[in-house]
């Protein structure tokens, strides 16, 4: 099966069997493996990207379900000199990050949200994060790194 | 170089942002599952339906016909291989004097198995897929048998037998403490509190799930295996020298960036003997990746502890004497560490703060068919702490003293301290710590609190918990003495390159505490360098000479001591080759800031000068001192560190549906010297988010009749969420350590240990005037609904 799609703002054509993940193409055979596989109940988030602009968890839908949308991972997120997104910086900048593994689908997760809720405050943001599971932080730098990074956005 | 002049040093005490985040934060991390090596095979394990039973054939005839199979290895091709059982690597004995019993530890089950997920066989194919499917295909016939999960029924009469060796299920009957003496201060005691609880058992969790590829060189007759893991040097150690007998220097452990451990990581596990194994016999490179319904089943669990304790006082409420009965389980085997958690690293630390003069301790373990159990993040200390503090708590309503004043009466105020469990505590300030919690909590406008929470129809209530662990494992001699069968020292080499900047190798592995950050301005305030100028390498038994691994709070008081011990040797060294440029004695050099200067001078040289002399060395002593300048260093720990503090939370209860909701949350810690605080809080964070969780949500449930796990995925497991919680608040108290040239104590496992009973006794506290006065963990809402109604009934 071929499934053609925009992957960080690039066209590609993507040939793999029909029950193939979204996750699962991203991973093996774009190589693109900053986003992560933390569970296999579509719980944690890990592997949350977005489908044109709309945060989604890629373990729990096929690579089919994504022909002819427009998908943005954690990779594409800096610029082309390296300098990266104020969603991310935010994150460096708060040590909203530890072990690393979370993080992405978080990153992916704030920028879906700052989307819908410009404005949103410490508890919109603690509610909108519940989908992504963070063993490491116990999350309140997660949510500062998070509110920091709207700001800048919008700044 | 002393505690108090380290500290004094530019970028200690410095929260520098984290040199390892750009590359977590763009994709680029590279943790084990991002490995791809060439020709790679795919490994999937058929994992035992039953808790118990017998294996009467195992049958792969079909499977090894179906797409892509390239092997499969089941029980008896182990035996055949005469591939060792996996190790335990500490020796209890019982106190009559009985060792432990050891029953073989299969890496693949061999004529039976013992706990849902225990592994059978291994499936090898093309691709992840072809192996699962196939591993469907596998058939093995099962006797199934009677399981027992807890520890209540292991020890009842005529219960099913985990092991041959062990008829009773008991893996030894151990006990630390003068029983007589302590028997003797309860008979003449004012009051004696009571307390029986249950420590519930925890899936650690972290979230990279756990993975490995193993892979065997033909040309080289060498092996390679990349896994998710806390200590490759360890796992090397054990995989080679106790169970494949295979020489170290012909395997090499890399662990890559890993996403979290909390202590599940710690272990050598079967997966990673297998896949090592079957890479030679297949030649092929066989990567596994556990899924979290699998890592739910199979890595080791955490806690699990019941327990009865005992308390006297006298009637002003001093603590005359404490006893304490505790059953432990530890599963089906015995996993590396597992038999010295619920008594080197819990029993000697039931002291706690307090000034008891005697303290008794038994404890029994118990093989049952669950999951191993081994170190979770506190490691004994948790359960030592939540039993401790959730009596004292007890004892203080009983005799109608506020939970800080029955403290404070009791607390240890003089150091060292010898405590009647083995442990001497070099320093502390546990009154410091109580004062400023208060302080931050607002524990004096509480009632104001209460009031309005119960205008809203709400219950609140506040706990208390004064914890004290002993973390920086270990004096190896000490160790050895109690049982260990390695060492707990660490190593660290320092690499000075020719233009003055600096590798550092160690042995301390990081999974989310950010050791590239911490250790580089360590090093950097040492030498007079900027961190950026520092690079530290971890997690390669091919790049760093040895180690021993994270975990008990470690890395910066063994593992940052030893690369002080290392730079010691630099310093030594570089003030030779100073002395000789400037024409000076090595005695009148001073080193301060980078600079090398003769005393009484304005002679001075740099440090990059005197890097590059050692490798251009034109004028150079070569008659007395090598060039280079690259040391190596051991440090074995003098004593254990005793991390201390007090946490205060406040909870609102909503009667009508038993929702606990944490509304304030206070944790002051003395963790000695801290070198990056910023970092030092964010494991703060994460500690008290499990510990709470512990407290309120999380629990491993086997069913008691079936051995079935039924909280196998993260829809039946409660994990904690960002919207669980309140902001936290933060407090330290700084008394350094004195027994590490750095002064740190560690801070990885603090939160996790001092929190559980804070939120316990404070949902106690809430539920007081309903008359609640007990509750087990996780206080959920069914459970904190039912327990209203009862007392209500």
């Amino acid at each position: 099966m071929q499934v053609q799609l925009q992957v960080n703002g690039k066209a590609v054509t993507i040939d793999a069997a029909p029950h193939t993940l979204l996750v699962q193409a991203l991973r093996d055979n774009l190589k693109l493996t900053g986003t992560h596989v933390g569970c296999d109940t579509a719980q944690c988030g890990a592997c949350t990207v977005l489908m044109d602009g709309k945060a989604v968890k890629s373990c729990n839908m096929l690579l089919a379900q994504a022909a002819g949308t427009d998908i943005e991972t954690i990779e594409g997120l800096a610029t082309d000199d390296g300098t990266m997104h104020p969603m991310q910086a935010a994150f460096k900048e708060c040590h909203g990050l530890q072990c690393g593994f979370c993080t992405t689908g978080m990153v992916m997760s704030a920028l879906d949200l700052c989307k819908r809720q410009p404005n949103a405050g410490e508890h919109e943001v603690r509610e909108a994060l519940e989908g992504n599971l963070c063993r490491c932080t116990g999350y309140q730098n997660i949510v500062k790194s998070v509110l920091q990074g709207a700001a800048a956005m919008k700044a | 170089m002393g505690a108090s002049d380290f500290a004094n040093l530019p970028h200690i005490g410095e929260s520098l942002r984290r040199k390892e985040d750009y590359r977590f934060l763009t994709g680029g991390g590279q943790y084990t599952d991002d490995i791809v090596l060439a020709n790679m095979a795919f490994a999937y394990f058929v994992r035992s339906p039953h808790a118990h039973a017998k294996i009467r054939s195992v049958d792969k005839t079909a499977a090894l016909a179906a797409p892509g199979v390239i092997g499969i290895l089941d029980g008896q091709d182990v035996a055949d291989a005469k591939i060792n059982g996996l190790p335990c690597g500490w020796l209890i004995n019982s106190s009559n004097g009985e060792p432990m019993k050891e029953p073989p530890h299969p890496i693949l089950a061999f004529e039976k198995v013992r706990y849902v997920g225990d592994h059978v066989a291994m499936v090898v194919a093309e691709t992840y897929e072809q192996a699962r499917n196939a591993a469907e295909l596998v058939e093995v016939d099962y006797e199934p048998l009677p399981a027992i999960v807890d520890v209540r029924d292991a020890q009842a009469e005529g219960a099913p037998v985990v092991h041959d060796i062990a008829p009773d299920n008991s893996c030894y009957k151990w006990s630390i403490g003068d029983k007589a003496e302590v028997d003797k201060a309860f008979i003449g005691a004012a009051h004696v509190t009571k307390l029986d609880l249950v420590n519930n058992r925890l899936a650690p969790n972290p979230l990279e799930p756990r993975a490995a590829i193993g892979h065997y060189n033909r040309a080289g007759d060498d092996y390679t295996l990349y896994v998710s893991n806390q200590n490759p040097h360890v796992e090397r150690l054990l995989l080679t020298a106790f169970v494949m007998g295979l020489p170290e220097h012909k395997v090499r452990v890399i662990a890559p960036d890993v996403g979290g451990g909390f202590g599940a990581k710690i272990y050598l596990y079967a997966e990673d003997v297998c896949l090592t194994w079957a890479s030679k016999k297949l030649n092929r490179a066989i990567k596994w990746n556990c899924d979290r319904s699998e890592a739910f089943l199979c890595d080791a669990h955490g806690r699990d502890h019941v327990s009865h304790a005992e308390l006297a006082m006298d009637k002003d409420g001093k603590f005359l004497a404490f006893r304490v009965h505790t059953d432990a389980n530890l599963g089906a085997y015995l996993s590396t560490f597992s038999t010295a958690v619920p008594t080197i690293l819990y029993a000697t630390l039931l002291a706690g703060q307090y000034k008891t003069p005697q303290v008794y301790v038994e404890v029994d373990s118990w093989f049952t068919n669950t999951a191993p159990v081994d170190a979770y993040r506190g490691a004994g200390r948790p359960e030592a702490t939540y039993l401790l503090e959730r009596i004292v708590s007890r004892a203080a309503w009983e005799l109608g003293l506020s939970q800080d004043e029955i403290r404070r009466r009791n607390f240890i105020t003089e150091f060292p301290y010898q405590t009647p469990v083995a442990l001497q505590y070099d320093t502390g300030d546990f009154n410091a710590c109580l004062d400023q919690a208060n302080d931050l909590a607002d524990v004096a406008g509480l009632d104001q609190r209460k009031a309005e929470s119960k205008a809203k129809g709400l219950l609140r209530g506040v706990g208390y918990s004064s914890y004290i662990e002993a973390c920086g494992l270990a004096p190896s001699n000490v160790a050895g003495a109690l049982g260990a069968r390695a060492g707990l020292f660490e190593c660290g080499e320092v690499r000075v390159h020719p233009t003055g900047s600096v590798t550092v190798f160690t042995g301390s592995h990081s999974h989310g505490q950010g050791h590239e950050t911490t250790f580089a301005q360590v090093v950097a305030a040492r030498l007079g360098l900027d961190p950026e100028q520092v690079a530290i390498v971890h997690g390669d038994t091919g790049r760093v000479p040895f180690g021993m691994g994270t975990y008990g709070s470690r890395s910066i008081s063994v593992g940052g001591a030893a690369i002080m011990r290392a730079l010691d040797k630099i310093e030594a060294k570089a003030k030779k080759i100073a002395a000789h440029l400037m024409e000076a004695s090595d005695a009148d050099i001073d080193f301060v800031g980078g600079e090398f200067k003769v005393k009484g001078t304005d002679k001075m040289v740099t440090f990059g000068q005197v890097a590059l002399t050692a490798y251009v060395p034109h004028n150079y002593p070569l008659d007395v001192l090598e060039p280079g300048l690259n040391e190596t260093a051991f440090y074995d720990p003098t004593n254990f560190t005793f991390p201390a503090g007090t946490y205060i939370c406040e909870v609102e209860i909503d009667p009508a549906t038993g929702v606990v909701r944490v509304d304030r949350f206070t944790a002051v810690d003395d963790f000695g010297v801290i070198i990056n605080p910023m970092i030092v809080e964010g494991q703060v964070h994460g500690g008290l988010v499990q510990g709470i969780g512990q407290a309120l949500m999380e629990h491993c449930v086997y069913d008691r009749e079936t051995g079935q796990l039924i909280t196998g995925s993260f829809m039946d497991y409660t994990m904690p969420r960002a919207d669980d919680f309140p902001n936290f608040t933060i407090g330290h108290v700084c008394t350094p350590c004195t027994t590490n040239p750095l002064g740190t104590k560690g801070c990885g496992e603090a939160g996790a240990i001092g929190s559980p009973p804070a939120v316990i006794n404070a949902v106690l506290d809430a539920l007081a005037p309903l008359g609640v006065k007990d509750l087990d963990m996780p206080a959920s809402p069914n459970r904190v609904w039912t327990a209203i109604q009862q007392a209500k009934a």
